[in-house]
């Protein structure tokens, strides 16, 4: 039987705005196998980041559930929360907002080992941060430097290095190299997953950029509007893509190769609202293939063939 | 159009060096840079944060924001207009009709306060000093040139989402059929299945009027889909320059290749990526020579002494390599 680290069922997120209800995470389910990662791609405003932040509970979930080694921690108090968060992490987007700008490097890596009090005496946390900052690549001179005295890549580092202290087995990755040029991108990337390797943990990687997703990525799930369309092995869904949305998000993507001009499969319009969507398929109206039957209900997410799961009416 | 007038060069940059002086700190954001660009043809300017590529843009329009820029050196020629001795006044009949730019982001570029329609007006009354009632019409014509319904030209931009108000700024940009189309990082900004949209668009624009266009980007992909030619920008510098096929199958400076090797090959996922190594000097202290050789495998003792001599290969293809024809030196690139 798969290992399964964390298991969300009909997670749902809405935010209350002057004009409706936002369904910014509309009844997500979806299980993660230990030692994995799934690639959450999707356009601005399709509720990948909030999803990321509702499996964590730092935005609290409007219904729904999250199994975290079993354990069921939607309901659960906020010191057991605690407790829960130091084996689940998450790494921001924005290396430049997501550091305290008034702490040093030394202050920030530390700061969840103080707060969780998993260790004591400033020798041996001075110690621990040490090891971390070589972990991720960290030159030692760095520990008492400011976040404005160094560049993305480096300030991304310690974003990592803070996810890493308290030796978590999952972590929310956020975008965490969309902010930095391709050469320092790289460098990332090539971290994120030989710590992955050595430490075996789980990712949920959430991003726009396909290449990447596709790169690290063993499962990927495409969001629309709230939702999960598609859901498959990366080769799987690079090869037999199945939602039009997905065709169009693959075809979309620039190839840096000299080839014959592509044929874009190039979407009308944009994305529609999130606020009080109606009963139908929230791609229908920019979907080429789309029918009176899309129109009509809201298709639900099944299995096509092991492990692919579509959610649309044409399918 | 005769093939005579297909190989006409728009725009020929010499020796341009832009500085920025701020204090006692001179941040050398352009150096010595030379380029060129004949009619019709799309060239890509690629390079990362800080390699001068928005700087460069600029000054060709002579819109160096003063103090703190200053254009030390340089000749800019754009369509026999010799930028660089131009008053303001002749510089202001320039801008729009000869050469237009289109900024990074289109939630900043347009102002919050005047309806769309009015913004693209604009640009015909002052170029073609024709009344509001009249420019307004053709302003709606533009809206629909870039796909945009007629009947929202009296909108505000805050009505429109990113894409839209991007395609707003390509009209305005069009309105006076430039020669040279600047576009600096069109669709960074945007979604992907937006960003082809737009490129689609900003393709069939060209074509359809003869346009020249510079795409300043970073992502090597919309280069190969949308440019005829590319120039490499390293710390003020171009480092190599040619044709599409020049860089990408024969790639020859080790920066161009470290780029490349550092992209998630879509094809082979398990391929590991290249990082460069460390960082873009800092363009307040360039080193004396080759600025990239604190990064580069293949540099020698030569590569810091002074500056690398521009080699060409062949008639479009440059590169400034001290390693470059040293024996034994050949690019690695992944295997596709």
């Amino acid at each position: 039987m798969a290992d399964f680290i964390l298991e969300i069922s009909h997670l749902k997120k809405y935010f209350k705005t002057h004009n409706g209800m936002l369904h910014a995470v509309d009844d997500v389910s979806f299980s993660l196998e230990r030692g994995k990662t799934l690639g959450v791609v999707g356009e601005s405003g399709c509720g990948k980041t909030t999803l990321g932040r509702t499996i964590l509970r730092l935005v609290e979930p409007t219904s729904g559930k999250i199994f975290f080694e079993g354990k069921d921690i939607t309901g659960v108090s906020s010191r057991s929360m605690k407790r829960a968060r130091k084996e689940m992490q998450i790494i921001f987007q924005d290396p430049f907002s997501s550091l305290d700008p008034r702490n040093t490097i030394y202050q920030t890596i530390s700061e969840p080992i103080r707060a969780n009090r998993v260790m004591r005496g400033k020798r041996k946390i001075e110690d621990r941060v040490l090891e971390l900052m070589g972990t991720v690549g960290l030159a030692e001179r760095f520990i008492n430097t400011y976040p404005h005295e160094l560049d993305g890549g480096r300030r991304q580092r310690i974003g990592i290095a803070r996810a890493l202290a308290l030796e978590p087995k999952f972590i929310v990755c956020d975008e965490p190299v969309s902010a930095l040029d391709v050469s320092i991108q790289a460098q990332i990337l090539n971290l994120l997953m030989d710590l992955q390797a050595k430490m075996g943990l789980t990712y949920i990687f959430i991003t726009h950029d396909l290449a990447v997703v596709n790169h690290l990525a063993d499962d990927i799930a495409v969001m629309y509007l709230g939702q999960i369309v598609e859901k498959a092995a990366t080769e799987e869904l690079f090869a037999h893509t199945l939602h039009p949305y997905t065709k169009a998000l693959l075809s979309a993507i620039p190839i840096p190769e000299i080839m014959e001009r592509r044929e874009h499969v190039l979407i009308k319009g944009e994305i529609s609202s999130p606020i009080n969507p109606p009963d139908e398929c929230r791609f229908a109206k920019r979907c080429p293939s789309a029918d009176a039957e899309c129109t009509s209900r809201t298709p639900s997410l099944r299995e096509v063939s092991p492990g692919h799961l579509v959610a649309c009416c044409k399918v | 159009m005769n093939k005579e007038s297909l190989s006409e060069s728009i725009l020929e940059i010499r020796d341009l060096t832009v500085h920025y002086e701020v204090g006692q700190e001179v941040i050398k954001a352009v150096n010595h840079l030379n380029l060129s660009l004949k009619k019709g043809r799309t060239l890509g300017l690629v390079g990362e944060t800080g390699a001068g590529k928005t700087t460069t843009a600029l000054a060709i329009q002579k819109l160096i924001m003063s103090p703190p820029g200053v254009i030390k050196s340089g000749t800019v020629d754009i369509c026999g207009n010799k930028i660089m001795e131009l008053s303001v006044k002749d510089l202001e009949l320039i801008r729009g009709s000869v050469v237009s730019m289109i900024f990074q982001d289109p939630m900043t570029s347009l102002n919050p306060v005047f309806t769309v329609g009015e913004q693209i007006a604009e640009s015909y009354m002052i170029h073609e000093g024709i009344p509001k009632k009249q420019a307004i019409e053709k302003a709606m014509k533009m809206l629909e040139t870039v796909g945009i319904p007629r009947n929202r030209a009296s909108e505000f931009p805050h009505q429109f989402s990113g894409g839209m108000r991007q395609r707003v700024v390509i009209a305005i940009a069009l309105t006076c059929n430039p020669q040279l189309l600047i576009a600096d990082e069109p669709t960074t900004a945007l979604d992907v299945t937006i960003q082809a949209q737009i490129l689609d668009l900003m393709r069939k624009l060209k074509e359809g009027r003869g346009m020249s266009m510079i795409m300043i980007t970073h992502a090597l992909g919309i280069v190969a889909d949308i440019c005829d030619e590319v120039a490499v920008m390293y710390a003020g510098r171009i480092v190599e320059k040619g044709s599409l096929a020049d860089i990408f199958n024969h790639t020859k400076h080790p920066y161009t290749e470290g780029l490349f090797n550092s992209l998630p090959n879509i094809r082979n996922r398990s391929m590991r990526l290249i990082p460069i190594p460390g960082l873009m000097p800092d363009p307040a202290h360039l080193p004396a020579g080759c600025a990239f050789a604190p990064r580069c495998k293949y540099a020698g003792s030569d590569c810091t002494a002074e500056q690398p001599e521009e080699h060409w290969i062949s008639d479009s293809h440059m590169v400034a390599c001290a390693a470059y024809g040293r024996n034994g030196f050949h690019i690695e690139r992944h295997e596709k």
